[in-house]
């Protein structure tokens, strides 16, 4: 016999493979290291060619992301007297003052409020439906079932029109609520679908354990079936959050002012000055709560797309 | 404690009917066994006492009082699990305090009433222990823990020991046994297994698609089976049928096999129509060259102390268990008698025994059971 066996990989394959990991890693970690540190460019490194790899670091797109300025005449300037803050230097350098702050963090905190709350609402309502879909007799269930699901058979953006009508009729558009509504509406269905999944896995003695326990059905649905579903919960809200996290084409559409969102605004930044350091750091800072959020739940999220397949 | 009184019971799935019109009583303290073949209903029968399912008609009185309607929270009943069903994001105290906190009582209290649980059942090391890694022999004890620790009414089981090896199950089976007779609470347990029923039962039901066939004490129906399907499916190996195509009359105190007159108890009533069956047990079997019924022998089974012989008689195969002393070769003719009063008669159309007039069996008082 030779050293072939089955279970393990030989050396060579396992070469190969950690080749075309490593490959695949670099193709997609390379843009998103590119859009970190264009972040930290000045803006002529940023459109510098050939490209930068080795730059001086500044905070300049940070700074133009957050403020508002406005440009001076020396003589106003000398007037000023000197910058009172590192931020101030930065915009001197261009003969600029800062004026105020930027709309970013408003809008920033626009996508944490409709994300979040929009991933809230559809875990929320999905995990209730779910659970009558798994647990109940319900009349029609599979033609329901295939029902909710045919909401996702075309793009969103297809409806986009009639959504825009409804939206200004209802007084829905550019509300926070609106969009809540809205990515709710469409992450729904795959809610229902991934927690119907994870709950069929957990069997019902567990509440009729507790039903005969003394608790009533929705303190058993709520203490007994909600832990045990906590994996599925927590891999369905990532792919809903990251879904009405990226949103771009309806937040377009439907916000323009108190509810836009980063999406739509962060391109606006760029303005006439071709400011793309401060598109990288409003990009950058824009990546990280989806970022932590995973991380967190990334325990969870491994067993949750593996969950069936492996039975405890 | 109680005692539970099942009253025309029903439960309907659709058009489906898993329970018919069942009828029997567990007195309190009893250890009661719901036995039966898979898909008979016995799950059903129990989740309706347990209230997990309600009843389509019928009656389920507790301590007198109709419960068929009430929800499972308010019986006050408790439920072991065939899978134990523990909580799997909870350790083992947790597990077993679980029902005590729901009553909202104090925390001494419950701590209390755990450690005297873990006591009985010798778990109060694993306590802190997540269940996840517990062996079967430990869960099945912490799904006792759970079940006891509320000292309810009566303690409903689904074949508690379905889950456990054969060796172990045995030994979890005694302990079960020991429990209750320390305890003394009216226990429901479901299992398939005749021999389990058998060995650890007070009270017996036997069930058969969705009907109950008799009810009572291991010794009367084994002795005495309401049914030929009782017949068949207690015993191992099981009662014999002799099957002989003629009406058998009231008053009779033979029936004719094959022109051989063989001597029964007095039948107190006829069968309904041409076709009926002599149902003898193994052991009731004696192999006598005078004997005027006769057959082959067509295979010996050694078991030890005794052998299974099986033979070929004008009426169908027999088997017969002997000591294993007796001499018997395969081939042989022999004849063949029968112990006459533990004899049964069936009216082989309707399956039902037929009334018999009998004297003492094994130095009891025979009653003729007449459920079923
Ligand atoms: N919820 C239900 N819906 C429809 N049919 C059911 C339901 N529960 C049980 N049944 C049917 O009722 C019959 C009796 O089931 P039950 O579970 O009581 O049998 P059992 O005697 O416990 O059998 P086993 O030994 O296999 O556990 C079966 O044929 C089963 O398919
Ligand atoms: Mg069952």
């Amino acid at each position: 016999m030779s050293g072939y066996s089955i279970t393990e990989a030989s050396p060579r394959q396992k070469w190969i493979a950690g080749l075309l990991v490593a490959g695949y890693t670099i193709v997609t970690l390379v843009p998103l290291f590119w859009i970190v540190a264009t972040g930290f460019k000045s803006p002529s490194d940023a459109i510098a060619y050939p490209p930068k790899v080795i730059f001086t670091p500044t905070l300049e797109g940070y700074v133009n992301l957050f403020t508002t300025r406005t440009r001076m005449n020396p003589d106003q300037l000398e007037a000023l007297g000197p910058p009172q803050t590192w931020y101030d230097g930065i915009v001197r350098q261009y003969d600029m003052v800062i004026s105020g702050p930027s709309r970013f963090g408003e809008r920033f905190l626009n996508s944490v409020i409709i994300g979040f709350g929009s991933t809230f609402l559809s875990i929320f309502l999905g995990t209730l439906a779910a659970y009558a879909f798994s647990r109940f007799k319900v009349p029609l269930k599979d033609d329901l079932l295939f029902f909710i699901l045919s909401t996702r058979m075309m793009p969103p953006i297809a409806v986009a029109i009639p959504i825009f009508l409804m939206f200004r009729t209802l007084g829905l558009s550019d509300t926070h609520l609106g969009m809540i509504l809205l990515y709710t509406a469409v992450n729904i269905s795959l809610a229902v679908w991934l927690l119907k999944g994870f709950i069929d896995e957990i069997p019902r003695e567990y509440e009729e354990a507790a039903l005969i326990d003394g608790y009533s059905r929705f303190q058993a649905f709520y203490k007994v079936v909600l832990p045990q579903a906590a994996t599925g919960i927590a891999s369905t809200a990532i792919f809903c959050l990251i879904f009405s996290w990226n949103e771009y084409a309806f937040a377009v559409l439907l916000t323009s002012g108190t509810a836009q969102t980063a999406p739509p605004f962060i391109p606006t930044i760029i303005g006439i000055g071709k400011d793309w350091p401060a598109v990288a750091a409003g990009t950058t800072l824009f990546l990280i709560p989806v970022m932590v959020f995973t991380i967190l739940l990334r325990k969870h999220l491994l067993r949750g797309i593996t969950f069936g397949a492996v039975r405890k | 404690m109680a005692q539970i009184v099942i009253r025309n019971l029903r439960k309907e799935f659709g058009d489906f009917v898993a329970v018919r019109e069942s009828d029997f009583t567990i007195e309190d303290g009893e250890f009661f066994m719901l036995l039966g073949p898979s898909g008979c209903g016995k799950t059903t029968t129990l989740r309706m006492i347990a209230g997990l399912e309600l009843p389509t008609s019928g009656q389920i009185l507790l301590d007198g009082k109709d419960v068929a309607q009430v929800p499972a929270s308010a019986r006050d009943i408790a439920f072991v699990f065939q899978m134990f069903a523990l909580y799997p994001h909870m350790n083992v105290r947790r597990n077993i305090s679980y029902p005590l906190v729901s009553q909202g009582m104090p925390r001494a209290e419950v701590r209390r009433r755990v450690g005297e649980a873990a006591g009985i059942l010798g778990i109060e090391d694993i306590l802190d222990r997540p269940v996840g890694g517990l062996s079967s022999g430990d869960r099945q004890r912490v799904a006792l823990g759970r079940a006891i620790v509320r000292e309810p009414k009566a303690f409903l089981m689904d074949e508690p020991l379905g889950a456990l090896d054969a060796e172990f199950r045995e030994r979890m089976a005694e302990e079960l046994r020991a429990l209750h007779d320390r305890m003394g609470a009216t226990t429901v347990y479901v299992t398939h297994d005749q021999l389990e029923a058998m060995q650890m039962g007070d009270k017996i039901v036997v069930m058969n698609r969705g009907v109950v066939e008799q009810w009572g004490t291991p010794q009367d129906i084994y002795d005495f089976p309401a049914t030929m399907f009782v017949a068949d499916f207690i015993g191992s190996p099981p009662m014999n049928f002799l099957r002989f195509d003629e009406q058998v009359r009231a008053g009779s105190r033979t029936v004719r096999l094959s022109g051989v007159e063989v001597p029964v108890p007095q039948t107190r009533e006829a069968t309904s129509g041409a076709r009926a069956a002599l149902g003898v047990r193994p052991e009731h079997v004696r192999l006598s060259d005078d004997g005027a019924y006769r057959g082959d022998v067509i295979a010996v089974e050694y078991l030890g102390t005794t052998q299974i012989v099986t033979l070929d008689t004008p009426n169908g195969d027999l088997k017969a268990r002997i000591a294993s002393s007796d001499p018997v070769k395969v081939g042989e003719r022999v004849g063949l008698s029968f112990v006459t009063q533990t004899l049964s008669l069936f009216d082989a159309e309707t399956g039902r025994a037929l009334a018999l007039e009998r004297e003492s069996v094994r130095g009891r008082e025979v009653r003729e059971t007449t459920h079923g």
